[in-house]
């Protein structure tokens, strides 16, 4: 045998498994294979190929193992048990740029399942090499390895602090401010994923000065980049009201309302989203965003949207106008009132609805000013319909409920009250008469207009258990009126009248 | 004789009238007796009752003069405190007026200005409509922008299609498929044709990516050239190992710097060590003079009146009788804040 055929099996060797890599690879992008390769064995098969001489098999077999990780938890899990973590942790240091790359899609495919396999990734000592991957020259490497972090950050408060003693903030904000889009992008949305948790770790990354670089890119072009800087602002603003300063001081407004009509409905709902929790703290942020016009932006992105997509937008509406009266008018000023009763009607969803309802209860309670703008709209039918609804989930009934007790409670608009005499279940019919009776001892005019418009009758029909308040206010209301009137329009007033017609004696 | 006869006659008379009247006077001295002691205890009756009388007319005047003091005296106090009540009532409801203007004022002004308010809401409608024109208009220019693009690349498929096309284009003799005879004039698609030049087929060139398995698109571009290499360095030089002496000469600090910081302490430290080896006896010798002796106190501080305490407890004479209070100086009234911050936070009637 000479050198030549010796060699020659080596290399066929070689291409074999470089073949049957590659094809596993491709064949483990498909998710209908990726039973039939698990029954087969894949697993094993593919372990010892992670520590093949020749680097491309390397890669590939990595690359083939991240697949099936992506694919579900089971796989995942056979990845941590298989003990290949440890492997791809240790050349994540030592191996070139696609190696780490297609290492790092490998931990991210195990990480993005549960807590338990993240933790798992966070135990192999994973972090480490990634923040040391993050410092690498090569853009697509930092974007792996800052996926792989955005991923173990997100499950939950630990996993995040642990990312956060990795040291990688300061480094994913130097990724924020590379040319690469999908850098920045990838590098915004594991930002966002660190500071949901806790305050603490929100702070963590304003001290590194991400808020800046995050605000710089709110006018890029680029949808997907917007909607994770958004979610980044949210997170960040959402926990205090020192971080949500910090976010407003950045100068974002007004220029994130234009981004209120971006064709992208992520994008919107971020912003809208952001826009909420910068509001919910204080009175003067949110007077800030109204005085910016931001209340009439939202109010047009409501209407326009659908949806989930509307939510964001609802809530703020209401947390602007539970801070104050007059930040509650500056809402009905911006025509809110008459977008939310809209939405409030139009939506299926029960948690829109509910949303929808707080807000108008948050608007009407301040004054019957306020209660006029929201009676006035329509809305009171409406919120004791969706309290009425047989269907409607208990938050529904509850929020609805709350609402409408908080505008009668304020509304001295009879003609939106009359409806509700007729069709209000008791306990709402209690404020609804407690608001005539308030009204009607003053109003000359109103008084003849309840009797006109059959509220009288209506009352004289209600049966109210004696001492409740219900009676008293019965009681208040007949004592503004002449007895006979109150007496013509009791049931059964004639049978008593017919009754007397039959004991008059004529005097003959 | 006969007289003394004729008076013995009549002695019997006289005897007799003299018993007859002393029978008489028997007889009336029971009730002589009872009359004067009548009289006699009228009169004293009379005497001691008038004594009564004007003892007690005394009593009572000077009880009723005392009675009268002590009455006016309360009755001062009394209306001393009523007016004291009464001005205090006055002074309150003066403050409360006071207090009440100037809140209403103050609340008016600068916290529920119904027409700053009113301006203000004014104000926000019109921020509104220009926030919201803004937006129409920006929606507007983007949605332009994307129509544009998409016109752009649409026009640019269909040339693209034309150019792949091109052999449909009409010959001078034959007519293409676009340019029927039976229509008067020929289609877009052949104006379109005849506009654009026919697609040149580039043979593929085997890409020299090296493979990637993340992400295919992905590649750096390759710089043509190398960077070009510094210039050679010239020139005589010094020997190398003159230069790896100066490059690696120690360190050398001034005096202060490599003194240590508590040097002082040390030195002190090192002297005491020092002369605590070389001592022979740690008994440290003692002079024979020294003496015992008990600690006297001085006659003041032991005597029952001892010093002044002045320098130990006070500093000040104190003349209590000329103080007004005991208590200590204040304020009657609490500062009012909003005085305080009047000049300094002054608002537009913002709300």
């Amino acid at each position: 045998m000479s050198q030549r055929q010796v060699l020659q099996v080596f290399e066929q060797y070689q291409k074999a498994r470089t073949q049957f890599v590659q094809t596993v690879a491709e064949l483990a992008s498909r998710p209908q294979n990726i039973e039939t390769l698990q029954n087969a064995g894949v697993m094993s098969l593919l372990r010892p190929l992670l520590l093949d001489i020749v680097p491309t098999i390397q890669q590939t077999a990595a690359l083939a193992l991240g697949r099936l990780a992506n694919y579900n938890d089971d796989l995942a899990e056979a990845v941590v048990k298989g003990d290949i973590l440890p492997q791809l942790v240790y050349s994540l240091a030592e191996q070139n740029r696609f190696y780490k790359k297609a290492a790092a899609f490998v931990l991210r495919a195990v990480a993005k399942h549960s807590p338990q396999l993240a933790q798992s990734v966070v135990d192999c000592g994973a972090l480490d090499a990634l923040v040391i991957c993050l410092e690498e020259f090569d853009p697509g490497v930092k974007e792996a390895a800052a996926w792989a972090l955005g991923y173990i950050a997100r499950h939950n408060a630990e996993l995040a602090q642990a990312v956060v003693d990795a040291g990688a903030v300061p480094l994913l904000v130097l990724c924020i401010q590379e040319p690469e889009l999908s850098l920045k992008r990838i590098a915004a949305s594991a930002l966002s994923d660190i500071c949901k948790h806790s305050p603490e770790l929100a702070q963590t990354v304003v001290d590194a000065g991400a808020i800046a670089h995050l605000a710089q890119m709110i006018l890029n072009p680029d949808a997907k980049l917007k909607r994770q800087v958004f979610s980044a602002l949210s997170q960040i603003s959402k926990h205090s009201v020192d971080l949500a300063e910090m976010v407003v001081e950045a100068e974002i407004f007004p220029a994130v309302l234009t981004c209120l009509k971006d064709p992208d409905e992520y994008v919107k709902k971020n912003v809208a989203t952001l826009i909420r929790e910068i509001a919910k703290h204080t009175p003067e942020l949110a007077q800030l965003i109204v005085n910016a016009g931001g209340v009439a932006a939202v109010v047009d992105y409501v209407g326009e949207s659908k949806g989930n997509v509307r939510l964001p937008g609802i809530m703020m509406l209401g947390y602007v106008a539970a801070h104050s009266e007059n930040l509650a008018m500056a809402v009905i000023v911006s025509k809110g009132v008459v977008q939310l009763a809209i939405a409030l009607s139009e939506e299926p969803e029960d948690h829109i609805q509910a949303a929808a309802a707080w807000a108008l209860g948050q608007i009407g309670r301040h004054t019957p000013e306020h209660a006029k703008a929201v009676a006035v709209a329509n809305v009171l039918p409406k919120l004791l319909q969706c309290y009425l609804r047989a269907d409607a989930s208990e938050d529904l009934q509850t929020k609805s409920k709350k609402a409408l007790k908080n505008i009668l409670q304020k509304c001295v608009h009879l003609p939106a009250l009359e409806p509700l005499l007729h069709d209000a279940p008791p306990n709402i019919l209690k404020h609804v008469v407690g608001q005539f009776s308030k009204v009607l001892p003053h109003d000359s005019k109103a008084r003849r207009l309840f009797v006109t418009s059959g509220g009288l009758k209506k009352i004289q029909e209600i049966k109210a258990e004696p001492g409740s308040a219900l009676a008293e206010y019965i009681n208040t209301i007949n004592n503004c009126y002449p007895e006979e009137i109150v007496k013509y329009y009791s049931p059964g007033y004639s049978d008593a009248l017919l009754e007397r017609v039959e004991q008059y004696n004529p005097r003959a | 004789m006969a007289a003394m006869v004729r008076l013995l006659d009549q002695t019997d008379q006289i005897v007799e009238t003299v018993y007859q009247r002393k029978n008489d006077a028997e007889l009336q001295r029971d009730r002589e007796f009872h009359s004067s002691l009548k009289i006699q205890a009228w009169f004293r009756g009379c005497r001691t009752r008038s004594y009564m009388h004007h003892l007690n007319s005394s009593a009572l005047r000077i009880q009723k003069r005392w009675r009268g003091f002590l009455g006016r005296r309360y009755f001062r106090i009394l209306v001393k405190n009523s007016v004291l009540i009464m001005k205090l009532n006055f002074y309150n409801s003066c403050a409360t007026m006071v207090q009440k203007m100037w809140r209403g004022y103050y609340v008016r002004k600068y916290v529920y200005n119904y027409y700053s308010r009113k301006r203000y809401l004014e104000a926000l409608q019109i921020k509104n409509e220009i926030v919201r024109s803004e937006l129409e208009e920006y929606a507007e220019q983007q949605e332009q922008e994307r129509r544009r693009k998409q016109e752009k690349e649409e026009k640019a498929r269909r040339e693209h299609l034309a150019k792949k096309n091109h052999y449909l284009i009409s010959t001078e003799v034959i007519p293409g498929i676009f340019n029927s005879p039976f229509l008067p004039y020929p289609t877009d698609t052949e104006y379109m044709l005849r506009a654009v030049r026919p697609l040149l087929h580039e043979k593929k060139k085997k890409s020299e990516k090296p493979f990637d398995p993340t992400c295919k698109s992905y590649d750096l571009p390759r710089p043509k050239m190398l960077p070009p290499l510094p210039p050679k360095p010239q020139g005589p030089f010094r020997n190398p190992a003159d230069v790896q002496e100066q490059r690696y000469k120690p360190f050398q600090p001034t005096l202060r710097v490599a003194t240590s910081f508590t040097s002082l302490e040390e030195a002190r430290q090192k002297m005491k060590d020092y002369e605590w080896v070389t001592r022979l006896n740690d008994n440290i010798f003692e002079p024979f003079s020294r003496r015992d002796t008990k600690y006297e106190p001085l006659l003041h501080t032991t005597s029952e009146y001892g010093h002044l305490p002045y320098g130990f407890r006070y500093y000040r004479e104190e003349y209590l009788d000329r103080h007004l209070s005991t208590q200590p100086f204040k304020s009657v009234v609490p500062p009012i804040p909003i005085f305080e911050k009047l000049n300094d936070t002054f608002s537009q009637g913002q709300v």
